[in-house]
Parts: structure tokens; C-alpha cells; sequence
């Protein structure tokens, strides 16, 4: 799973001879919550407005920009035939593809079907099933196609949205940290939940939320993903350790991250991610 | 079958709303033959997936079903679940919670008002356009917004997807100090709100009335959001627990969506007109006079007018919203002890866009055995088509392009989160095996 851009290479400034880098907004399988980040912007959106064009975004306007697109952020996850074909040809308009959040990222909790059988979860939700079109997985668009960029979270972060933009407005790197939320415990100086005996997924979960779980005293739940190298196996016994069952323990890491491999090698849903 | 003057409007991917939905449009011989508003969101099958999860994680699970009204979702979640298990949350922690749920419509409304909606009412394309022309108007749509942001992020952690909401409560009471700070800017948004009734007042309704009954939660004595009982314009009256007897959702031959329908076949509003018509008595004095002085009488039927319901509502929750912060003393537990216990348990409150139903089945272990959810826009699927196809009736002499334009406004009337719209069949399927049929 990328994290940071491949190699070295920071993200190509706009093409030549155009004023305005074109910013297109994509949604897959989501909750819109994602593309409603760049909305919640309210103190820089008409600033963010005014320095790119907004060539695609449905949430917030009709008008339709002709492709190629310097910059896509996709949010969801790949569920359908249709968005199989859409995210190829989306890559292939964009100079560079930025998924934002869990969906686009890693599957997001619809990727719980990858672990069911669809077919049956199909009967339990829609009285005519037979009319149901969808893959029997969600899978993360770097499944389907080269990602340039992931931003993690369930939702993402809006401080985090903020520098991607700025950053390749720039023509510089983002500055998106991938050590654990125990970071931004103690740069917030929020005393560990651990400690006190609470489980928390923070040692084995990529920063960039702040760290607002354990700030109200509640463990964090994973929901930016896992961290680059973490100990699961220390880590899982540690929660057990503080009371966790091996259920809770399984349920925990299949939630909003439940289809990344990490999280995957963890519960006991399945050892196959697809 | 194709006739000599068919006129098909079809806009494949509507702007300005939550999700992905479509319209479709057909008329011959000068009469309308078919209205569909098309859902092509994939599903995600929430439902299916909560059976076999712990009773303490719908709250965070179906949020996850709409990024723009997380809050409603967390609450009917939790609500349906302490009922299964026989508590009732109530005194400072119920404030609370309303707290964070005025927090959600100030922001889920500035947000329809100004990005979504009000760009239709005067000719432009979209918010940011509105900006090039009136950027004040545009900062004072965000201002708000921001300022219900505030409150879910003060009480819940984060404006998308809050962390600190659990059954029983919170996790962590806020400290006083931290909601006193919102006061100032809540303040202010109070009187952007004003401004914004009697903006939104001064734009030109189309004619068009909502011939279907409507639904909302209503409590006397308050203006009902969390909690209250469900009535309807047609006089029924009924618990979340007589859901199933009173709203029947049904597949509807001809038609692509699971519609609701209340028992006997009425179809049925839910949302801001439906609240208000039901319950514009219990609204703040400050709420009702800026109503009155909008044109609003005591109930509305016009769905283009809802853009001011809106409004009137942004009004009263920020008011509600100050005054939960003024009286609020952190709680000696932020949350209530809700042991598991079997049963079935029923949750419904007021979303942003209406009435958002949850059923849980428990077992005595607290493992979910069953969950079922209606959301709002499923509900108004029905009505919708109803107003649109009686809108499109009276404006047939329209040329396309401009009929289209008009017909997307008038979806939005209702802003639809298709999001939310978990029990939509696939469309695009269904429509392929009607053109089979044809």
C-alpha cells in the first residue's frame, strides 16, 4: 500500500501554459463523507476555488471540464463493473490519481463482503436480489490502477487534505506523516488510554487524525489504517491482555480497514484479501 | 415502442446532491408516461454485515452510511439499541446529544442552502460561481456551516464520522470551557441565519404542491429532533416500535426503488416540510417570527420552499444550540451503564432530510442478530416522483434544456442523500431489463 509517492519524485507542477492546475473530484462506493472534507474546508474553499480549476466535482457543481485532469482525487472503493471501467478511465485522464480515505485506500467497510458471501448478503438487504448488480468484493482503486498518492481515514483528515492540496499547488512533496497515532498522543499530551487499561489501536494505526479517540478517553479504533511495519502480534496480545476477547479482537480489525493486509492478517474473517 | 413526439429528459448524474443518482424523464403526446429519480449507488449492504457484530458498534458502523449525516445515524443507532436493552438516556447526557444533533443540521443545512440549492434560484451553476458575484454571500453560508462544525467537532471529535458518541452516551463529557468558546461564533451564525431566512425568502417560487401526506417526529413542548413520537398530517400517531405497521416499504411494479409507503397506500413526505408543517408550533418565538415574516404560514406545501424551511430550522438549532451550551454542566458519567440483554429494539430520529429509522435484534450476549435501517430518502422516493411528474405536467411547453434545469432544482427540493439510500435497488440494471421488456 503506497503511503508516500513512489520514489523520490515530487508531484508534477501544472502543464505549461495554463494559469490554473484542473482538480477533479471522483466518487466510487463511499458515504460522500470524503469529497465532503474538501467542502468542509469553509475558511479556504473559495480560496482553493480561486487557485485551481474545479473541473469535476458532482457534490458541488455540474459543470463538466474535458479531461486530461493534473490532479483526481477519488474517493470509494471499486464494487462494480462500472467503476472497474470508470477508475481505468480515470487514471488515464489524470496526471496524477490521489485516493482519498479508507474506501479508496484500502476497501472501506463495505470490503466486509470480500470475507461473506455476497450473494447471500444481497438476499438480507433487497427484496428483488435478482435485480442487484455488484462484485463479489470492494477493493481499493490501487487494486485497478497506479495510485500516485493515498490519504488515509475514515474520514480523511481536513488538515491533511489541505496540505496535499497546497503541496502540489507547490509542486512540493505532502508532508504526511506515517509514524503511529502514539505521536500525536503525546504531541497533544493526551497520557496513553493504555495505560489506564483501555485497548487502543494507536501503536498499530497510521496518524493523522489528531488523536481524538483517546483525547475523550476512548481507544483508538483504527481508522486511518495500519501503520507501515506494525507489531501485530505483540500488539494483539497486549489487547488481550487488557481484557479483549478474542471476538473483539477479530471485530476490531474488521471494520473501516478491513480488507488491508494488515488488518486482514489479524482477523479471522479471512486470510485472503482479494 | 418509440412514438412520433416522445421527449425523453434524462440527466445521468445529478449534481448537487449526495450520491449517485440520475433522473429520468418521459413524455408522448404531450403526456407525462414515466418519472424516475434513479439510484445507481452501489450498494454496501450495512445491514447484512452488522449481523454477528457487538451491540456497542452501530454507532460507529452506520455512519459510515453518509459522510454528510453521520449524527443521525449514531443517534437511531443508539436510541434503538438502549431500547433493545431497556434504558432510557435522559438529563445531561440527552442535552448533549441534542447538542451534537443541532450541531449536524446547522451544518447538513448551511451546506444545502448555500452549495447545494440556492445556486438553482439564481442562475448559477454552482456555489463557487455564486462566490465570483457575491463572495459574501458565499462566506456567510460557509460561516454557518462552520459553526455547526464547531459543535461536532467540540462534542463528537470530528465533524465527519464523530468518534465520541457511544450507546448509552459519550465517552468524554466536553469541558465547559470548550463549548463556552463556541458561544461568539454561535452568536454570529444566529444572525447570519436571520439573514439568510430573509434572503432566501426574496427568491422566486415556482408553483408546485406537495399532494402527499407527511411524516416527522414530533414531541409537544419542543421541536422534535432526537426523540418524540411519530405523527402524521393524517392524523396517525405511533412509537418507533409501530414502525412496521404504519410504513410499508414495498417494491412497486414499474419502478426501480424499494418505495415506502404509509399503510393503505399514501405516499408520504418526511423531512424540514414535514416537520414543520407538523410542529412549526413548537419552534422558538425567534424561529417562528422569522417564518412568519418569510411568508411561511403554519405549514408548508410548496417543495421550493422548503429552501426556507431550511433556513427557519438553521435559525432554531443554533438558538437551541446556545442554549444547551449555556445551561450545560459536564456530566458526573458521560454515559449510562447499557447492559446487553436479547431483545429487539426500535430508534428513529430526524435527520437533516427526515425521519431515519433503525431495528436491531439482539441476543442476550449483545451480538446483533438482525438490523434493518429506512432512511429518509428511501422514504421520499415516492413523493418525490409524485411532484415531479406533476411539475413536468404543467411545463411541458418548456424546451428541454430549461425543463431539465428545472426538474434538477426541483429534486433538490428535497435534498436527496443517496448516500443514505441503502435500500435502492440498482437501477441501471432494472432500467436495462425494462428496455428488454419494451
Amino acid at each position: 500500500m503506497t503511503v508516500l509517492p513512489r520514489g523520490d519524485d515530487p508531484p508534477r507542477p501544472p502543464r505549461e501554459g495554463t494559469t490554473k492546475p484542473k482538480v477533479a473530484v471522483w466518487k466510487l462506493a463511499s458515504c460522500d463523507g470524503c469529497q465532503l472534507t474538501l467542502l468542509d474546508c469553509e475558511d479556504e474553499l473559495l480560496a482553493i476555488a480561486g487557485a485551481v480549476e474545479i473541473a469535476h466535482f458532482t457534490e458541488a457543481t455540474p459543470a463538466e471540464v474535458e479531461g486530461p485532469y493534473d490532479v483526481s482525487l477519488v474517493e470509494g472503493s471499486v464494487t462494480t463493473e462500472r467503476d472497474v471501467r470508470r477508475i481505468a478511465e480515470i487514471r488515464e485522464a489524470s496526471r496524477m490519481l490521489v485516493t482519498i480515505g479508507a474506501c479508496a485506500t484500502a476497501g472501506g467497510v463495505q470490503a466486509l463482503r470480500n470475507f461473506a458471501d455476497v450473494e447471500e448478503f444481497t438476499s438480507v438487504v433487497y427484496a428483488r436480489p435478482e435485480y442487484i448488480s455488484t462484485l463479489a468484493t470492494s477493493t481499493p482503486v490501487a487494486h485497478h490502477v497506479k495510485v500516485d498518492f493515498e490519504l488515509r481515514g475514515c474520514p480523511i483528515d481536513r488538515r491533511q487534505l489541505l496540505e496535499l492540496l497546497t503541496a502540489l499547488l507547490a509542486g512540493r512533496k505532502p508532508q504526511i506523516p506515517s509514524h503511529s497515532v502514539c505521536y500525536e498522543c503525546k504531541l497533544r499530551g493526551t497520557s496513553c488510554v493504555m495505560v489506564r487499561g483501555t485497548p487502543c489501536l494507536g501503536p498499530v494505526t497510521q496518524a493523522g487524525c489528531g488523536a481524538i479517540c483517546p483525547a475523550f478517553g476512548r481507544g483508538c479504533y483504527g481508522c486511518f489504517g495500519p501503520v507501515a511495519h506494525p507489531n501485530l502480534a505483540a500488539h494483539t496480545a497486549q489487547l488481550r491482555h487488557l481484557g479483549m476477547t478474542e471476538d473483539q479482537v477479530d471485530r476490531v480489525f474488521a471494520t473501516f480497514n478491513a480488507a488491508s493486509p494488515a488488518f486482514a492478517s489479524v482477523h479471522r474473517r479471512g486470510t485472503a484479501p482479494a | 415502442m418509440t412514438h412520433k413526439n416522445e421527449r425523453i429528459l434524462s440527466v445521468s448524474e445529478l449534481a448537487r446532491v449526495e450520491g449517485e443518482g440520475a433522473m429520468y424523464v418521459r413524455a408522448s403526446d404531450g403526456k407525462v408516461e414515466e418519472v424516475r429519480l434513479e439510484i445507481y449507488e452501489p450498494p454496501r449492504f450495512f445491514e447484512a454485515f452488522l449481523r454477528g457484530r457487538a451491540y456497542t458498534e452501530p454507532p460507529d458502523i452506520t455512519a459510515r452510511i453518509c459522510g454528510i449525516c453521520p449524527v443521525a445515524y449514531q443517534m437511531s443507532a443508539c436510541q434503538a439499541i438502549e431500547d433493545a436493552c431497556g434504558v432510557t438516556v435522559d438529563g445531561p447526557v440527552a442535552d448533549l446529544r441534542r447538542l451534537l444533533y443541532c450541531g449536524e443540521w446547522i451544518e447538513s443545512h448551511a451546506l444545502h442552502i448555500y452549495l447545494l440549492h440556492a445556486p438553482d434560484f439564481l442562475g448559477f451553476s454552482s456555489a463557487i460561481e455564486m462566490a465570483t458575484h457575491g463572495r459574501d454571500l458565499v462566506e456567510r453560508g460557509l460561516a454557518m456551516k462552520k459553526a455547526g462544525n464547531s459543535i461536532m467537532e467540540a462534542v463528537g471529535g470530528r465533524a465527519i464520522h464523530p468518534v465520541n458518541v457511544r450507546v448509552g452516551g459519550f465517552y468524554g463529557a466536553p469541558p465547559r470551557a470548550g463549548l463556552a468558546s463556541l458561544t461568539d461564533p454561535l452568536r454570529r451564525a444566529l444572525d447570519q441565519a436571520l439573514d439568510t431566512v430573509r434572503w432566501v425568502a426574496g427568491f422566486d417560487f415556482p408553483d408546485l404542491e406537495c399532494e402527499a401526506d407527511m411524516l416527522a417526529l414530533s414531541r409537544p413542548g419542543t421541536y422534535a429532533i432526537e426523540r418524540g413520537t411519530m405523527v402524521t398530517r393524517s392524523g396517525l400517531a405511533f412509537p418507533a416500535a409501530g414502525w412496521d405497521e404504519h410504513v410499508i416499504e414495498e417494491h412497486v411494479p414499474h419502478s426501480n426503488a424499494l418505495h415506502a409507503h404509509l399503510a393503505g397506500g399514501r405516499r408520504y413526505l418526511t423531512g424540514p416540510m414535514a416537520r414543520y408543517s407538523l410542529n412549526s408550533q413548537w419552534l422558538s418565538p425567534l424561529a417562528r417570527d422569522a417564518a412568519a415574516e418569510a411568508g411561511l404560514g403554519p405549514a408548508c406545501d410548496n417543495p421550493f420552499r422548503s429552501i426556507i424551511v431550511r433556513a427557519v430550522e438553521v435559525v432554531y438549532a443554533i438558538e437551541e444550540a446556545l442554549r444547551l451550551i449555556e445551561a450545560y454542566e459536564p456530566p458526573g458519567t458521560p454515559a449510562v451503564e447499557v447492559p446487553p440483554r436479547a431483545g429487539i429494539g426500535y430508534g428513529v430520529t430526524e435527520a437533516p432530510r427526515g425521519s431515519l429509522w433503525h431495528r436491531y435484534e439482539i441476543g442476550a450476549d449483545g451480538i446483533i442478530s438482525s438490523a434493518r435501517i429506512v432512511p429518509p430518502t428511501s422514504q421520499n422516493q415516492a413523493a418525490i416522483e409524485a411532484d415531479l411528474r406533476a411539475f413536468v405536467a404543467d411545463r411541458l411547453d418548456l424546451d428541454d434544456a430549461e425543463l431539465t434545469r428545472q426538474c434538477e432544482q426541483a429534486i433538490r427540493n428535497y435534498d436527496p442523500c443517496i448516500s443514505c439510500a441503502t435500500h435502492f435497488l440498482n437501477l441501471t440494471v432494472e432500467r436495462a431489463l425494462l428496455t428488454q421488456r419494451r
